[in-house]
């Protein structure tokens, strides 16, 4: 059982000065002082303060596992929406299957969803995506679930716990994307108690005993599971 | 029923019909439930009249303003309502600034409309000099945050500001006490969408995005039907719509209730 | 006919019982909308404000994008029963000037080099009015705008002050702005007191006017204060372990 810690809700402006402190995350320093430039939590990690967002528009970053929207089709790539300021490019020789040029919409469509990787993000924050590893996959079943993508960590859980806890419940199969969408497949019922225990990590981010509070939710549906 | 920029996700459409074809909505809600309705009245001192009006998370409010114009030509002896909607991108990614789209100006017709056929307001009351001087009844709708069906949310708020107004007789004419402009008739309305051959009673946002036909039913505290808007591009069956008007007629009760007593 | 009222008492006290150097009443609530990215919506004696944000998000019309940064966009707007005769909807000049000078004060605290090509858009709703709309807008704005995760510098914090009957006075309310000599909306960041929105109009000595800059300054970290309040509340009780770990399958 961890110990709770008290954690500091940081403004931007703040000030984050600690003794030989470098500047992290969500921070800036102006005049020998660091300061927070983000809403977020205080946080001290070898040598730099961060402050952890708890909002915000998700910003992808190179290697991220996001869900995608496919938005637009050209006849050599697809055009996906990753619920962050930038639309991300999926050429076709970055899917697994061999696709002719003109071909792509046999593949993917406009509204199909997809599970990919970040594969780059230049200095512009031009973004591209890849399906060339095991986990991508066109998601055919199940159902999209979105979130702030500040509260992934929440819904994953301390190595994976809180998702561990909700599939062992509910017997879903489910994929924590880092962009705030979650893709659940089950049952009928058990999807609806998933989104629910989703939901209420959601509105209860930030409440102390969240995992108890979700493993006794399900626990009052499902029984007792060890 | 808006322009919509946003694609859905098909796993989303799909979702929703399997869910609906076992009588479930996602947010737990069964086919025929509204979200809950909460009438604040009097959020705002400047409007001779106002409310704010929330189902589910859509968020509405309407101020009433009243002032001194001519009548029309053809009803010397009547007041003049203008009904208007202001969908400010404040409430949506999907709306945008500018003069008001087509869908703000049926949004605000068929509230108005409800208003005006059941003669909730004593129009012939709100004259002051025959011909010459009526007072103009301004209904402004403004979106705070939309959540799907701003029809009935609309019609929440304005019904319930209407109820809250007092004619300005003293700023605007001089000498009298205000009085209550008071209301005659409670019309509320209740909006049914159709997924595939499915009806969703109050459409959540994502039904709203996916729904292929909408019914809007205003119905009196008689239960009898006095405003109707049918909107997209599919379609309904004779059975369908008298099926969504007992369902307007069901919850309307309901809803009427909540105003009266907020 | 103008009938002269009396602003300031014998005892130098205003109508509203306030002193010359006191702010009415300011109330801050963050977060309150659903839809938009962040908000937050604010009382400030009988101003009503609700202003929300949206972005950083891909930017159109897509002539407007600046290939280096975010380009930071506000719409202030009175809803037509914000005032005693009703407004007709939609921008006019002065909801246009103000929107300008109000979007570029945020500018110049937001880290928009993070964001290029993109707009981050601040909309203003004034739902009810009672003179310093404008600095309640971006005060207001200024909290939406970190509640929608933005990288700022600082907060933007925003008072007016001005001279009454011969007196300098700060956060005048409708008669006060109505009947004064002179009314300026300043906004600054409280960390630097750098000014980044000032207007002005009416007549005032320089002597009054660095005077009245003082005060206003001091008022605006008050307010840089509710301001802070008003986003930790929203996060007050935070106490449990958080883990990075990547996406699980």
């Amino acid at each position: 059982m961890d110990t709770p810690v008290k954690r500091e809700v940081v403004v931007p402006g703040d000030i984050l000065d600690g003794d030989g402190l470098k500047p992290g995350a969500g921070t800036f320093s102006d005049e020998g002082h660091i300061y927070a430039s983000l809403l977020g939590i205080r946080n001290e990690q070898s040598g730099y303060v961060n402050v952890i967002p708890l909002g915000g528009r998700y910003i992808p970053r190179p290697g991220d596992a996001v869900i995608g929207k496919v938005v637009d089709v050209g006849s050599s790539y697809w055009l996906v929406d990753l619920n962050s300021p930038y639309p991300a490019p999926l050429r076709v020789n970055e899917v697994p299957w061999r696709v002719d040029f003109g071909d792509t919409a046999r593949y993917m469509d406009i509204e199909d969803t997809i599970l990919a990787k970040v594969l780059d993000v230049d200095e512009t924050r031009r973004v591209s995506l890849s399906m060339k590893d095991q986990t991508s996959r066109k998601l055919t079943d199940g159902q999209i679930v979105e979130i702030s993508h500040a509260k992934v960590p929440r819904v994953i859980g301390k190595k994976g716990s809180m998702i561990d806890l909700i599939e062992t419940y509910t017997k879903c199969r489910m994929f924590v994307a880092q962009n705030g969408r979650i893709w659940i497949d089950g049952e009928m019922e058990d999807m609806i108690n998933a989104v629910a225990a989703v939901r209420m990590i959601e509105e209860q981010a930030q409440v102390m005993g969240l995992t108890e509070a979700v493993r006794s939710y399900l626990e009052g549906i499902y029984g007792k599971k060890e | 029923m808006l322009e919509m920029t946003e694609a859905v996700h098909e796993l989303t459409r799909s979702h929703i019909l399997r869910l609906a074809a076992a009588g479930k909505r996602g947010d737990g809600r069964g086919l025929e439930d509204q979200r809950p309705v909460s009438i604040q009245k009097g959020f705002v001192e400047t409007a001779e009249g106002s409310a704010r009006a929330k189902l589910g998370n859509t968020d509405i409010l309407v101020g009433v303003k009243m002032e001194i114009g001519q009548p029309y030509p053809d009803s010397p002896d009547r007041g003049v309502l203008i009904t208007n909607v202001e969908l400010t991108p404040v409430a949506s990614p999907d709306f945008e600034s500018g003069p008001p789209r087509p869908a703000a100006i049926e949004l605000a017709r068929v509230v108005d409309r409800g208003i005006r056929e059941t003669e909730t307001v004593d129009m012939e009351k709100l004259c002051i000099e025959s011909g010459e001087k009526v007072w103009l009844l301004f209904i402004d709708i403004h979106v705070l945050d939309y959540h799907g069906n701003l029809f009935d949310a609309s019609n929440y708020a304005a019904l319930a500001a209407l109820t809250n107004t007092l004619v300005p007789i003293s700023s605007k004419l001089g000498d009298g006490k205000d009085i209550p402009l008071g209301v005659l008739h409670y019309p509320v309305s209740v909006t049914v969408s159709k997924i595939g051959d499915i009806l969703f009673v109050d459409p959540s946002l994502e039904e709203d995005r996916i729904a292929d036909a909408r019914l809007t039913v205003t119905t009196d505290e008689d239960g009898h039907v006095r405003a109707m808007q049918k909107g997209l591009e599919g379609s309904f069956t004779l059975d369908e719509v008298i099926r969504i008007i007992s369902l307007s007629q069901k919850t309307g009760k309901k809803v009427r209730k909540t105003i009266l007593e907020a | 006919m103008v009938k002269k009222l009396k602003l300031i008492d014998s005892k130098g006290l205003r109508m509203d019982g306030r002193k010359p150097d006191e702010l009415r009443p300011i109330k801050i609530e963050a977060g309150v909308l659903k839809r938009a990215d962040g908000s937050a919506y604010l009382e400030w004696g009988k101003n009503k404000v609700m202003a929300g944000v949206y972005g950083p998000r891909e930017c159109h019309p897509r002539h407007m994008q600046n290939p280096a940064k975010a380009i930071v966009r506000c719409r202030y707007n009175m809803v037509s029963f914000s005032v005693d005769d009703r407004k007709r909807p939609g921008p006019d000049r002065r909801s246009t000037e103000i929107s300008k000078v109000a979007g570029e004060a945020f500018s110049s605290v937001v880290f928009g080099e993070q964001f290029p090509r993109t707009s981050i858009d601040v909309f203003i709703e004034i739902l009810q009015a009672d003179a310093g709309t404008r600095c309640a807008g971006i005060t207001a704005a200024s909290v939406a705008l970190a509640d929608a995760g933005i990288p700022m510098r600082d907060l933007v914090a925003a008072c007016a002050f001005g001279k009454v009957q011969g007196k300098m006075v700060l956060d005048l309310d409708k008669e006060e702005d109505n009947y004064g000599e002179a009314d300026v909306p300043l906004a600054i960041i409280p960390r630097t007191e750098e000014i980044v929105l000032l207007q002005m109009d009416g007549s005032l000595t320089t002597k009054e006017l660095q005077q009245g800059l003082k005060t206003g300054i001091d008022a605006c970290k008050q307010i840089y204060q509710i301001q802070k309040e008003a986003l930790k509340r929203r996060y007050a009780v935070i106490l449990e372990e958080e883990e990075t770990t990547e996406g699980d399958a």
